[in-house]
This record gives C-alpha cells, structure tokens and sequence, in this order.
C-alpha cells in the first residue's frame, strides 16, 4: 500500500459560491458548499464520496476537475498541479480526467448520434482520421456493451442503463486515467444499476482506472469503493478503509447514516438499532459555530459548539473530524466518552 | 386470490390501459390484492412496473384520456369506486382515503400557506369553521413532528425543508382520519437520515391511529422495516404476494429472487460482485399471453412463452405468478 502512487492528491479544497443581494446584487454572503477538503486518490483505487444531498459532494468532484474555478486550495493530478491554471491550459490535461454526470437524460444531446456523442472527445483532442475515428467509437462500443449496429441511433432511442453506457464511451473515448463518476447510478433502476456498477468495475480492471464515485447510496458505495470519505456540510468528517468504515464508523455522523440505512431483510430490520437523527441539515451559507455536526449530534458536547474539530488519522489510513477522540488533556475532551464511544462502535 | 372477508379495500381483475398514438400500453393488467383493517402492504416494482397506476386508477387519479380503466371492480365500504361518479369519488378522495405523492416539492402548492392547505380538506370534508379546523390542523402538524406548529401555520412551502414539506403532506392526507393511506414513494425523494425519520413517524402514527396503508416503494429495505404484507409488481402484473417474512425468506418468484439478490447491503458479508438481472423490462404494448419476465428469467422454459402465468399458491396466504415451482426447482403441475 505504501508504494502505491498517489494519482490526486487535493489540499484545502475551498469551493464558495458569491451570494449576491439587493439591486446593486451586492455580495452579502458565501455559500461554502466545499470548505477546506484534503485527500488522496492512489492509481487504480476507487474513492467512494458519500454524504446527503447538499452536502457539497457533486461540487466537490466537479471541483477537482476544474469545472469550476475554484476559490482557494491545490489540486494535482497525474503530478501537475491544476488548481490555479487557466481553462484553456487545461483543456491540454482533459484527455486524462474524464467525468460520468448523473442524469443520462440531460448529459446526451439529444440531435446528434450515438456515434457522435462518443466520437466527440476525438474530434476535439486528436486529428484522427474518420475511419480511425470510426474504429474506435466500435471499439469503446463493444467494451460498454452497446450493439454496434445502435452508432446511427440518437440518445432517444434508449433506456436510461443503455445511455449510462453511452456516457461511460464517451468518457473513456481519450483513455482516460482517472474518472469521475457522479451519481452514475442514482437515476437507474435497482436491476439497471447493478448492470452498470459491475461494468464501472470490468473497465476498472481492464484497464486500470481510477474512480472517484459520488453517490448517496452507501450500500452501493460498500460495493464499489475501496477506501470511503463521509461528508457533511462541506467538510470530509471521516475517510477510511472500506472495511473499516462500514465496520467501525467513528464520527457520529457516519455512525447515524450507516444505521438508517434500511436492510432488504425484516430479520436484521427488527434488529437494527437505529439512531435517529433530530432534524435538517443547516445551511451551508451560515454554518453553526464549532462542528458543523454539532446541531444534529447525539453525542454532543460543549466543546463542540465552540471550537471547530480538527480532521486528523486516528489509526492508520483513517481519517475523522470529532472532539470525541481528543486526546485527554489536550482539548479538554472527557476521557469516559471516549470509552464509551469504543464501546458502541 | 383474496377472499371477501373483512378487508377494508378489495381490488379484483384491475385493468387499465393508456391510449397514446403509438398504441395502447397495458400498464395493469388483471391486478387483484385486498387490505386488512391496521395492515400495511408494500408494494415493490421497478419503474414502469404498473405500482403506481394501480393506485392512482383506484380513486380515479388517472387523467382521462388517456387513460381507461378497461375491467375489474374495487370495493370499498359497500361501494365499488370505479363505478362512482366524480362527484361522489371526489367527496370520497381526501375524506376516506388519504394520498401522499413522492415528491414533496411539486405536491404542495406554492402559493398557498401550509396551514391553508391542511385545513382545506377539513372544512370541506368534515364541515369545520375556520377555529376548529386552525385548531386541528395544529395538533396535525404536531403529531407529525413539525416544531412550533402553530407558528409555521403561516409558512408556505418553500419556508419548509423537504423532510419537512414530506411531513406536511402526511399531516393533509391524515387530516380526515382516513381508512386507508396510500404512500406513493413518500421516501424516494428524501436523504437515508431524514427517511429513518419518516419511517420512524409511520410506525409511530400506525400504532395511534391504526388505519390501513398501501405504501408504494422501489426500495426492499423499506418493505422489509415496515410493511406486514408485500406485493411484487413487474410488467403490470401482480409477481408476487404474501406476508413480508414469508417473501422475504422463501422467495418463489424468479424475478423476487434475482431482485433480493441484486440489491448489496451495507451490514453482513459484501459479495465480491453483484448479481445482475440481464436484459430490460418488458414493453407493454400488447396484452400479456405470455410471462412478461420470460427473458429476463433464469427458470424460462417452453409454457412461459405459451401462456401467461395465473397466481398460484404456495403456501398460507402466499402466491405467485409463474410455472417455476422454487421447491421442486422443476416445472409446476397443475
């Protein structure tokens, strides 16, 4: 694990969107949808991001692809540091980072061919030849599973898995090193998605790529991703192992979300204890002081309300932002809600 | 098939087909269950599997054209609805039977005041001044978890989060004391913590009030949490029937099966990789005379293509539609 390269590497991420007020359109405020997110990403992993609606996790991976121009932080990939280029020094870098968008109904233009849609990239990033072109387009056909004689048919024509599979070819069209998959499966249905997770997974071993997968769906999450990032309200509140995370959630929040998560199992649903949480998430515009968690917290304390937690490892590889794990005497953090804490998990 | 008995709505043979230019699509096709008094049944089904036709044709939801509800008969309290004219479906709809929608942001209307919209169906329906219906659309609005209800009385929709807007809506379909409550995806749209919340409200409210729901949801989880008896719909057609432990446990529809096998969980073991149904849902643009999972199905041999499966028995209170027997592993005689 420890030679493995790091492929992304993203330091103090800050995404905050101007609000604007008043007829002047004022600037009054800031929505901080990402606020300060550092993480990895190694060759051949798949990151899974989860976190509720609104928690800044599709801002997040359009951020790191630079589909925005992003208000303070590094991003490098592949080695190049892209956080402050210009879009059109980027477009050069495009080819190795590639985006699948959730809604296969809208990310389609629906006037132009299947064969178009994929042979886009290669018309704007090589000076292919059409036969090549058309070659290729076969090719990346084949590996997502779409029927080659289906080039001449417009997105339409299709089912909501079939165009998922269109927008997976386009986006390995340039051989793309790392992926981000956002929300890929969210609009499909239960069989659908498992159809389109396991081809995501047979690329990925073919030819080595490395995902970021956004989604809200924590159990589909469990199945795809190797190491797996929590967050709420713009923060990461923990990163970890996927193992470890589903087992051993340490964050309050990770613990409250993987417990409401229903079982398609009435033996384990009359089992499950669940912690409910009290309730909406704030407003990302105006954050509550201290822990962004600490409105909705079950294990709250005064020190949450005051001081914001510090996002550190725990263990090896794992990662959380919460005062339960101060160590005593440094913080202040009583020492037996740590134990009971250990208990729970 | 469900015996008259002491159900509170009996639902037998329903048909209902929509007529569009391509064509006509059969979106429920001889479709019959029946509900208990204080009983929830879950209905399960991908989408374009006919769960919610079915329900919005019960209480004449359906606009028409193009939709036509060509046979069957659904009886509630002495009456059969598809045979009641508007007006009386309309006095019945609200009063009697409560509806909740799956997306709260397009179900409320934004330009009234929530507590307007609670009490509209209360003045209407049950007669109530304008004092005793505020009154009541308070303790509503408590009883579903809304903080400083009598203040938020004045709120519209968009002052509400969507957890929030879904609570308001249970509060208006609860607002007559329905017999019976039909939940059409109410969770769907809504985060796993603020969906526990929900869950938890329902479990809560059915021990209050006791009343009969019909809760219309794409994810096995809920069924599992919540319902006493589940219906699995594909194609437009009843899959399979039965109480929630018994199908969950002894699955006998191959469809039932390969879903509970797709479907990865977040607690136990992780299968190293997921199990696919192959293939697409059916179109239903004829009338089935063959099993509409026929080639999708692992089980398929020559009668599937040649007849429709009837719903046959497997045990108390448990049937399913296919000539599989999931004991035998054989095909079923009789």
């Amino acid at each position: 694990m420890a030679e493995r390269r790091k492929l992304v590497e993203v330091r103090d991420l800050k995404m905050h969107f101007p609000i604007n007020t008043g007829i002047l359109r004022r600037h009054t405020g800031n929505i901080k949808a990402v606020d300060g997110l550092s993480f990895d990403i190694y060759e051949g992993e798949t990151l899974g991001i989860v976190g509720e609606s609104g928690c800044g996790k599709s801002t997040c991976g359009r951020a790191v692809l630079r589909l925005y121009d992003i208000t303070s932080g590094t991003i490098k990939i592949d080695g190049v540091e892209i956080g402050a280029k210009s879009q059109s020094a980027l477009r050069k870098m495009r080819p190795t980072m590639q985006m699948v968008f959730q809604d296969p109904q809208a990310c389609l233009n629906p006037r132009m061919t299947v064969a178009a849609i994929i042979g886009e990239p290669l018309d704007e990033h090589t000076d292919w030849s059409k036969a090549k072109k058309l070659e290729r387009i076969y090719e990346l056909m084949d590996a997502v599973g779409l029927n080659r004689s289906f080039a001449n048919r417009y997105p339409h024509a299709f089912s909501g898995g079939q165009r998922q599979r269109i927008g997976i070819a386009r986006a390995l069209a340039l051989n793309p090193k790392f992926i981000i998959c956002d929300e890929p499966i969210a609009a499909l249905d239960v069989s659908i998605q498992a159809q389109v997770v396991n081809l995501l997974e047979e690329l990925q071993d073919r030819l080595g790529l490395t995902y970021m997968f956004i989604s809200h769906d924590l159990s589909m999450v469990r199945h795809i991703a190797d190491r797996v990032a929590v967050m709420y309200l713009g923060r990461i509140v923990e990163l970890a192992p996927r193992d470890a995370l589903y087992a051993d959630p340490l964050h309050p929040y990770t613990q409250a979300l993987l417990s409401a998560v229903p079982d398609p199992d009435p033996a384990i649903e009359a089992r499950v204890q669940r912690i409910i949480l009290k309730g909406d998430v704030p407003s990302p515009a105006n954050p509550p002081k201290g822990c962004n968690f600490c409105t909705r917290c079950p294990k709250v304390m005064d020190i949450c309300h005051q001081i914001d937690p510090e996002y550190r490892e725990l263990a090896p590889g794992h990662f959380a932002a919460c005062h339960l794990y101060n160590d005593a005497g440094q913080t202040g953090a009583p020492r037996t809600e740590r134990n009971q804490q250990g208990e729970d998990a | 098939m469900p015996e008259t008995g002491l159900s509170v709505l009996q639902v037998q043979n329903l048909k209902t087909v929509f007529a569009t230019r391509a064509g006509d699509i059969h979106a429920v096709n001889s479709v019959s269950f029946e509900l208990q008094p204080g009983e929830l049944l879950g209905v399960v089904g991908e989408s374009g599997s006919g769960k919610s036709v079915t329900m919005m044709s019960l209480i004449g939801l359906l606009p028409s054209p193009p939709a036509e509800v060509r046979a069957g008969s659904v009886q509630f309290d002495g009456k059969d609805l598809l045979k009641l004219p508007q007006r009386d479906l309309q006095a019945l709809r609200g009063r009697d039977i409560g509806f909740v929608f799956q997306d709260p942001m397009t179900s409320l209307n934004p330009v009234f005041t929530v507590g307007f919209q609670i009490m509209e169906p209360l003045r209407k329906h049950m007669g109530m001044d304008k004092a005793r219906a505020r009154k009541r659309a308070v303790d509503l609005l408590e009883l579903v978890g809304i903080p400083d209800a009598s203040a938020r009385l004045s709120d519209f929709p968009h002052q509400f989060s969507g957890g929030m807007r879904q609570r308001v809506m249970i509060a208006i379909a609860l607002a007559c004391d329905p017999k019976v409550l039909i939940a059409d995806e109410p969770t769907t749209a809504l985060d796993v913590t603020i969906q526990a919340q929900i869950l938890e409200l329902v479990k809560d409210l059915r021990q209050k009030l006791g009343m009969s729901i019909i809760w219309i949801t794409h994810d096995l989880g809920v069924i599992a949490g919540i319902a006493d008896r589940v219906m699995v719909m594909y194609g437009g057609q009843v899959a399979e029937y039965g109480p929630v432990r018994e199908v969950f446990a002894n699955p006998a529809h191959p469809y039932t099966r390969a879903l509970m096998k797709t479907v990865p969980s977040v607690r136990g073991e992780r299968a190293p990789q997921l199990n696919v149904i192959a293939g697409q849902p059916p179109m239903l643009s004829q009338h089935p005379t063959s099993c509409p999972f026929r080639a999708r199905c692992a089980h398929a041999f020559d009668r599937c293509a040649r007849e429709n499966p009837a719903r046959f028995p497997v045990s108390e209170g448990h049937d399913t539609a296919c000539f599989w027997d999931h004991k035998t592993g054989g095909p079923r005689h009789g």
